[in-house]
């Protein structure tokens, strides 16, 4: 019903409105009224309107930003971070005046010479002196804003310190995990291949090896056993004769680790933590940022930090903290308050919540955290409640031979 | 060629011989309709693409809440109460920016625009190749119609978002509507290049040999510069666009690795060795960013002429113009890194692409100066079509500074990807681009239908618009000053943006009023088509030649000879003429000084 009428009172508008359109149309036309002609009233009503839309839309701009200022970030809790938003400020500081004298003219001069019949506009069709001043000082601006930012943009990028901590920022589809290079001092080295439930990030050692290679081999014996003594229909053969294709592939590649004779010995003692991590005050973190499956970003704002994790290679980015967690609590009189690391690439259904919180210790209290957490090889990674994507898709290959079993039962059956 | 194609063309004129409905039509080859087919079937995919947009809109100011409409439209798999999916979210945004920018910015505005004045202006026939011509349209049709029938694949459109980066455009894995509306839209982006390039190449290949006597490059109106180089840059750069889509056919369906490298996902370790995402990135930003000048320029060019024209006086500085123009089109093949600087692109790299992307801010600063100083001392006839290009130049300005701030790779680090930088392209390309489209219907709809638009409802029209315009995108900085990405189908998860929840409702409301407007445009444009006043054949006293065509479409577009061109297009309010204008094809006065 409630539809119903609404569809009417739409309809009705329409009609309404063509209705309007018509007797306008008529009684233009008895007065000889053109479409083209615009009456002195005509001009002079939206003459007036650009004006005041002008002052409305200045006034729009400088409530938002009283009323929201709040709402946007808090000062940088890193030390780049002083300074891109010294530069943002800075820009600001040219943008916003040219913001309101090229639109102010704009308008004005709209309001101003609003037609008159009296009058004849200025045959005026170049000069070159004028045109000269507004290409040159537009150009020495952005002279100024290009030096000044590509300086404080290669100060950013530029190489990271000696005794800068490494700390890797490893995400999938839809959470992040951070990993610390532990007592050696180094992270170790990980594989997308290596990749097994209690090993999400792929972490290589030597017992993981040969573990990794055991599974996939006895994967392959499994499905070529079925393909030997069951009987399936042709699309499911086909199916399994791709995946032990590709397990083979994947064990060719682990055997490399084998045979390449190296001592993988630095990932077991790697730290991995999730849903929140910690970093010193003071101290130059560089993160090391992977992605198993598409391409994900590290949007650290309170840090004015950002770079996309991208499958196939590792990124870098790097900060100093200044402001620890505690501190920021004070500042911000919210206890609640998290830094947070979001995800910010646009990577599949769950992108929107795809988050961990940040906590910045001081140096003691970093140490005293660290020492608390386990090591890969005293604790696997556990997954995460809710994070079943590994132990899932593991399972889909059991999962539908059993499918399969019950359908020939049933095929027996009958 | 030219000049065969003029003897074949004419006397095709003076023939008269009866068409057939098809031919009239459907499949006609003549400019003028091809230009309106262009015209109604973009309008078509707008409304589409705008009513997803307030869908959308809905859940981000309401997150979680149930509409009834959302449940009518997309029905229980989408919005099971009225609650929008979040997989159908992402559909919703690339479906929505895929539409806005191909088929209406790109088909729509030059489909419609170079079609209709590039012969009418040079003083042509037709185009050079009429056949190609109405290829071009038919190509461009049935690739919206597959961009508009994947909404209505069973495994979702395609969700990556219309820059539809892999491997999650690759892999249905990683997300269903990666499946089978990604092949769609894949399929629907290889034909729509394809009717571009048909199109550009007909638009180089018009302009270049088709100008009447008298029409030199120098006494073109701006317009047909504007369009001449976008049609420059399209067949440089769809090209490219369309290898990285083949490319990604071939990854997702015939093994190869392109943009795929060491994945694991759905608990497979994948075979793709030694591909690279970053790879696909630099070859969609090589189409991409030309691309946002493909949209502007005609839009720009639109608006020369229509602010000349309405302030009855010529355009300041002619010459630069057409000097910026020339500078815009090959700086922009050249910038397009700015969209990766946090791709994990060489951080050098990104410093090169500062450089060349902030010097387009001069030539764009000429151009807007040169708008106000036209506007200066002028006459200025308020026609809604005026009132649209100085919306134009408004939102050009305002759009044009914040992307100084993006271009800015030191700067780009904290609003990348935010709302920042949806609030920046939409003011450039969803107000200036569509500004400058709009003024263009206003100003050529008696030259297109031979009946004037209704003047009123054209000023309701501009006037909703450009508030709900400014009132959705312009607070869209702060919320990307917030820190808040884009692409997020709810922010409730995220304590630090609940300040950002009542800017968000102000948006939706400030969109679904824009919304409403464009029905009073709807309104106009098809009442005024079939019922509007008849109209005169120069209702703007304007200069340019489509004006001195009859009223009544006709095959050849001019009765008897071709007019002859005498003079630049902007003689207007010229001292010591009576009128405040004299047509091109006017010859000089003896003594007269051209300008």
């Amino acid at each position: 019903m409630e539809k119903l009428l609404l569809i009417l009172v739409v309809v009705l508008a329409i009609v309404g409105l063509a209705q309007l359109a018509k007797v306008y149309q008529i009684t233009s036309e008895l007065n000889k009224k053109r479409e083209e002609d615009i009456s002195p009233t005509s001009t002079k009503v939206n003459a007036n309107l650009l004006l005041i839309f002008m002052i409305a839309f200045f006034a729009f701009f400088i409530w938002q930003t009283v009323e929201y200022w709040g709402v946007l970030l808090p000062e940088p809790a890193s030390e780049h971070g002083v300074e891109t938003d010294r530069l943002f400020n800075i820009n600001w500081l040219i943008l916003i005046p040219a913001f309101f004298l090229v639109n102010f003219l704009l308008f004005y001069f709209s309001w101003k010479y609003a037609y008159d019949a009296k009058r004849k506009a200025l045959y005026l069709s170049h000069n070159n002196t004028l045109e000269l001043i507004w290409t040159i000082i537009p150009s020495i601006v952005l002279v100024f804003i290009i030096v000044y930012g590509l300086i404080t943009w290669n100060k950013i990028m530029g190489e990271p310190s000696e005794d800068a901590i490494a700390i890797e920022l490893y995400s999938k589809q839809f959470d992040w995990t951070a990993r610390y290079a532990g007592a050696d001092d180094a992270l170790g080295e990980a594989s997308y291949t290596m990749i097994t439930g209690p090993n999400p990030l792929g972490l290589i050692t030597n017992e993981g090896i040969q573990e990794k290679l055991e599974e996939l081999s006895l994967e392959i014996e499994q499905m070529e056993k079925m393909l030997v003594e069951e009987i399936l229909p042709d699309s499911r053969v086909k199916e399994i004769k791709e995946k032990i294709g590709m397990r083979t592939r994947q064990r060719s590649k682990v055997l490399n680790y084998l045979e390449s004779k190296r001592d993988f010995n630095t990932a077991k003692d790697d730290i991995t933590v999730k849903g929140e991590m910690h970093i010193p005050l003071g101290k130059e973190v560089n993160f090391q940022i992977r992605s198993r499956d598409v391409i994900h970003s590290a949007y650290m704002p309170h840090f004015r930090a950002q770079m996309n994790a991208v499958p196939g290679m590792t990124t870098q980015f790097k900060f100093v903290p200044t402001i620890t967690t505690a501190e920021m609590r004070t500042k911000l009189q919210d206890p609640e308050f998290n830094y947070i690391l979001l995800c910010n690439k646009v990577c599949g259904s769950a992108h929107y919540n795809m988050q961990m919180a940040i906590v910045v210790d001081t140096e003691e209290d970093y140490q005293l955290w660290l020492a608390q957490q386990k090591t890969f090889v005293e604790a696997p990674v556990e997954n995460a409640p809710g994070d079943t994507t590994v132990a899932q898709a593991d399972s889909t290959l059991v999962a539908s031979e059993a499918e399969l079993i019950e359908e020939e039962s049933k095929v027996a059956v009958k | 060629m030219g000049a065969t194609s003029h003897a074949h063309t004419e006397e095709h004129a003076h023939h008269h011989h009866e068409e057939s409905f098809v031919s009239k039509y459907v499949f006609s080859q003549d400019h003028k309709m091809i230009s309106k087919q262009f015209l109604v079937t973009a309008i078509l995919m707008a409304l589409i693409a705008m009513m997803l947009s307030v869908f959308f809109r809905l859940q981000l100011a309401w997150p979680g809440e149930s509409f009834g409409i959302l449940n009518y439209f997309l029905g229980d798999r989408w919005a099971p109460d009225g609650v929008l999916d979040r997989s159908m979210y992402l559909s919703l945004v690339t479906i929505h920016g895929t539409i806005m920018v191909f088929f209406v910015l790109t088909g729509g505005l030059s489909g419609t625009f170079s079609n209709l004045l590039i012969p009418l202006q040079i003083g042509a026939r037709d185009m050079a190749s009429g056949f190609l011509n109405m290829l071009s349209y038919w190509f461009f049709f049935v690739s919206t119609i597959i961009m508009v029938a994947s909404l209505f694949v069973e495994s979702g459109a395609a969700g990556a978002g219309w820059t539809v980066y892999p491997p999650l455009s690759a892999l249905p894995q990683a997300m269903p509507s990666s499946g089978l509306g990604m092949t769609l839209w894949l399929i629907s982006m290889a034909i729509f290049v394809a009717s571009s390039l048909l199109g550009s190449l007909n638009y180089i290949v018009t302009i270049l040999n088709l100008r009447t006597k008298g029409m030199k490059m120098t006494r073109l109106p701006l317009t047909i510069w504007a369009f001449f180089v976008t049609a420059v840059l399209g067949v440089l750069s769809f090209p490219v666009l369309f290898a990285a889509v083949l490319l990604l056919i071939m990854d997702r369906s015939l093994g190869t690795s392109f943009y795929l490298s060491d994945i694991y996902i759905g608990g497979e370790a994948l075979d793709p060795v030694g591909g690279s995402p970053v790879l696909y990135q630099h070859l969609f930003w090589f189409l991409g960013h030309p691309e946002v000048y493909i949209v502007l320029l005609p839009a720009l060019g639109i608006t020369s002429e229509i602010i000349a024209t309405n302030s009855r006086k010529p355009i300041f500085g002619y010459r630069a113009m057409i000097g910026s123009l020339l500078a815009i089109g090959f700086l922009s093949f050249i910038v397009w890194g700015h969209h990766m600087f946090m791709s994990g692109m060489n951080p050098f790299l990104g410093s090169v692409f500062v450089f060349t992307t902030l010097l387009i801010a001069i030539p764009s600063a000429v151009k807007a100066f040169n708008y106000i100083t036209t506007l200066w001392k002028g006459n200025l006839v308020l026609t809604p079509a005026m009132l649209f290009s100085i919306g134009l130049v408004s939102t050009f300005v305002t759009g044009g500074l914040t992307g100084i701030i993006l271009a800015d790779s030191a700067l780009d680090i904290n609003v990348h990807d935010t709302y920042f930088v949806v609030g920046h392209f939409h003011i450039v390309m969803g107000l200036s681009a569509i500004f400058g489209m709009f003024a263009g219907v206003y100003h050529w709809f008696p030259k297109m239908f031979g009946r004037m638009m209704n003047t009123k409802m054209g000023y309701l029209h501009f006037w909703l618009t450009i508030i709900g315009g400014y009132g959705v995108f312009f607070p869209m900085h702060f919320v990307g000053m917030a820190g808040a990405p884009r692409r997020y189908y709810q922010y409730t998860d995220y304590p630090m943006f609940e300040g950002l929840t009542d800017l968000n409702v102000l948006i939706t409301y400030f969109a679904i009023m824009a919304a409403f407007a464009q029905g009073i445009f709807i309104l106009n444009f098809f009442w005024s088509a079939y019922r509007g006043q008849k109209a005169v054949q120069n209702p703007w006293k304007s200069n340019t030649l489509e004006w001195t065509t009859p009223v009544e479409h006709m095959h050849g577009n001019w009765p008897g000879a071709i007019p002859e061109v005498h003079r630049w297009p902007y003689d207007y309010s010229k001292p010591g003429k009576e009128l405040d204008y004299v047509p091109q094809n006017v010859p000089l006065e003896v003594g007269e000084e051209e300008h």
